[in-house]
């Protein structure tokens, strides 16, 4: 227990940032790129497998493959973007697929990385999706106009425009592309380095403790990271379909005529 | 020094700690089982009811037109039944139509003839009458006549009808002479 505490080096080191730099595995390739290919892969192979031999009466595989894009077409592009949802509906399950397989990899035994964890990746995929999102309202509000619908909404006294504008500016044209990526970074990130504290504590306190009482304990230790690793199995699900969903209502937003 | 040691591990590029697969593993295989015995069943159960669903409706709407076909089918051949019969029925009328004209043409040929030869025969006895009487009356007119002429009474009868019956056949006589020549004079 104390030396938990005093000793900085020979105590249980704990995880932090260091466990997410990954070395390469060969050239510049690191483990999360392998994972984004096989992650595509998977999704592709997916929809590949439950469309083919679409029928009225559905298969298993048909059955599966519809129910996912259902969810994401029906209570997240509909319910969000408004009348043109269908345009986005594919880029929205492709998205929730994608972004859900790479977060189960981090439950998923040999691999338990959850890709999105090292913060670059999301954000390099986030940022290529907003510069086209706000192209998109550019084109169809004018560059002024978007700017003001983004800006300037409608139905406030001049007097909160003076704090309101300035945020309205700061959130929805400079902020927008990083935040929604921080967010699923940093459920992945903490989750993973949840799990990582109590499985390799738990197998500090089992085998390098010299103390009984640690030994005696580290099974609560495992206990608790499977309970944590069902509990980020459901974060990973969750995170998934919020991300999808903001994006929806980003488009919805970017597109209405009134903000 | 197993601390060090700790420290010191370098990451691996591809595979996570032991430790974290060994947990890895038992938490995936315990997630497994709580999902088989919960959420797939669920799947399973609304996969069969859509399935039902979906099939269900495809074999009433399919039976249903089977039946409207086997009714259409039915119809089509009544109707078919009832044409014929109105053709039948016509062509009977026109049979008996026919037929009928037919007995009454007959019928009124017969008539007409009928009352052609009773004319005939009416005709005929007319004129034999006529004949008769025109002797009767010539025979009186001739012996008036004669008597008046002779001026002597011709008691006896039976020469009287001998001078009359020998008068009335040269009087026929005459007659027979003359139709030809007056036949030969027309021409």
């Amino acid at each position: 227990m104390t030396i938990l505490a005093t000793a900085p080096n020979p105590g249980f080191d704990a995880p932090g940032v260091e466990d997410f730099q990954l070395p390469p595995i060969f050239g510049d390739v690191t483990k999360p790129v392998l994972q984004l290919v096989l992650a595509a892969i998977i999704v592709y192979a997916f929809f590949a497998i439950t469309s083919r031999r679409a029928q009225l009466v559905p298969g298993k595989a048909q059955f599966l493959g519809e129910s996912l894009h259902g969810l994401v077409r029906n209570s997240i592009a509909r319910d969000n973007i408004g009348p043109d949802f269908l345009k986005y509906v594919p880029y929205l399950t492709t998205l929730f697929a994608f972004i859900l397989v790479n977060n189960l990899f981090g439950i998923i035994p040999f691999i338990q990385f959850p890709t999105f964890s090292h913060p670059g990746v999301p954000l390099r995929a986030r940022r290529a999706h907003l510069a086209d999102l706000q192209l998109r309202g550019i084109r169809k509000h004018g560059f002024m106009g978007y700017v003001r619908v983004s800006t300037w909404p409608p139905g406030v006294p001049w007097w909160v425009r003076i704090v309101l504008t300035p945020i309205e500016f700061l959130s929805n044209i400079l902020l927008r592309p990083v935040t929604l990526s921080l967010r699923l970074f940093g459920n992945m990130f903490a989750g993973h380095l949840l799990l990582l504290v109590f499985i390799l504590g738990g197998e500090y306190m089992l085998l390098h403790s010299e103390a009984i009482f640690l030994q005696i304990a580290s099974p609560f230790a495992f206990a608790l990271g499977i309970v944590f690793t069902f509990f980020e199995a459901f974060i990973q699900v969750v995170q998934a379909y919020v991300f999808t969903i903001l994006t929806a209502s980003y488009i919805g937003t970017v597109l209405a005529e009134e903000h | 020094m197993t601390t060090t040691l700790l420290a010191a591990e370098e990451l691996n590029p591809l595979l996570p700690h032991t430790s974290e697969i060994i947990v890895g593993l038992i938490s995936f295989l315990l997630l497994f089982l709580v999902l088989r015995r919960t959420a797939f069943p669920m799947f399973e159960r609304v996969y069969a009811e859509r399935t039902e669903k979906i099939e269900g409706g495809l074999k009433r709407a399919e039976e249903a037109q089977q039946e409207a076909s086997d009714l259409k089918q039915r119809y089509e051949e009544q109707l078919a039944g009832l044409r014929a019969e109105a053709a039948r029925i016509r062509d009977d009328a026109r049979a008996e139509g026919a037929q009928i004209k037919a007995e009454l043409r007959a019928q009124a040929e017969e008539e007409a003839t009928r009352i052609r030869a009773r004319g005939e025969e009416q005709l005929a006895a007319a004129r034999e009458q006529a004949v008769r009487q025109l002797r009767a009356e010539v025979g009186g007119l001739s012996v008036q006549l004669a008597e008046r002429i002779i001026g002597d009474s011709l008691a006896d009868e039976a020469r009287r009808s001998a001078t009359v019956d020998a008068f009335l056949s040269e009087l026929d006589g005459l007659a027979e002479r003359r139709e030809p020549t007056a036949a030969g004079g027309a021409s």
